[in-house]
């Protein structure tokens, strides 16, 4: 198991640099990553994302798809890849301290 | 990490059986979900993917399907539909139903909402010159989303750099 220092804490990571411990996640965190993956500042929507994501993956174990995002936290698909710009399956699942989404749609 | 170079991925979509649409449907949403440029090019039967009196009405045959087991739709024990049953009047409606139900079940979207999704994800979808002319269709009979009729040159170039993923 990897790890990797983000706001001098030690976060535990897998070999593609997800967080693996959602436990160990909280906003200065996310504000990091989202930097890290060009996104300067987290507006209140993509709070609305990344708390959906949380809320998601804390009752059933997995990173929501983006389809489920869209489904379930009031953002269309183009708020959602506007937000999140190249590739938000990956990113919403970075900065929001989980793992990558389980599911193809 | 990301590049600057974008990866970019064109499906080429030729057939027009509600199974066979899926595919560039699945593969284009991940790929756009992972920040990939994302082009489909609609010829032949695939047209129907896009013609918006088509688009709701996409079927399944379960003639001359020898992948086509009831176990895939929710029935236990691969039993097959005998092809000397499946030209009965109704068995194509009764396959495609039993489909579309577990496609819902899954969440799946319908075709045409699914290809929306591309739309607004930022896909590019373009109509293929030589079939539209020999099926004598015009933009107007396409769902939106679609930019533009184009000839096999057009998008040989417009694809230039990309993966080419023939279904």
């Amino acid at each position: 198991m990897a790890t990797r220092e983000i706001a001098g804490r030690t976060i535990d990571v897998n070999d593609d640099g997800y967080m693996t411990n959602p436990a160990q996640w909280d906003k200065g965190i996310a504000e990091i990553i989202a930097k890290e993956e060009g996104i300067p500042e987290l507006s209140p929507v993509h709070w609305q994302v990344i708390d959906f994501c949380r809320k998601t993956a804390a009752a059933n174990g997995s990173a929501p798809t983006l389809r489920a995002i869209t489904n379930g936290a009031g953002v269309t698909t183009k708020d959602l890849f506007a937000l999140f710009p190249k590739g938000p399956a990956k990113k919403v699942a970075r900065i929001s301290g989980l793992g990558k989404p389980e599911g193809c749609v | 990490m990301m590049t600057d170079e974008t990866r970019k991925i064109a499906f080429i979509c030729s057939k027009g059986n509600l199974d066979m649409a899926y595919p560039a449907l699945v593969m284009g949403w991940a790929a756009l979900g992972n920040g990939h440029d994302v082009t489909l090019f609609f010829t032949f039967w695939g047209m129907d993917m896009i013609n918006k009196a088509r688009v709701d009405n996409l079927e399944i045959p379960p003639v001359a399907n020898t992948s086509m087991k009831m176990n895939m739709m929710g029935v236990p024990g691969y039993l097959g539909i005998p092809n000397a049953m499946g030209v009965f009047p109704g068995m194509t409606a009764f396959a495609t139903k039993l489909m579309k139900d577990k496609m819902n079940e899954l969440q799946v979207p319908p075709v045409r909402e699914y290809l929306q999704m591309l739309v607004d994800a930022g896909a590019k979808l373009y109509a293929c010159k030589m079939s539209a002319d020999m099926m004598d269709l015009k933009m107007d009979d396409f769902v939106d989303g679609v930019l533009d009729i184009v000839t096999a040159a057009d998008f040989i170039e417009m694809t230039d750099g990309a993966q080419v993923i023939f279904i």
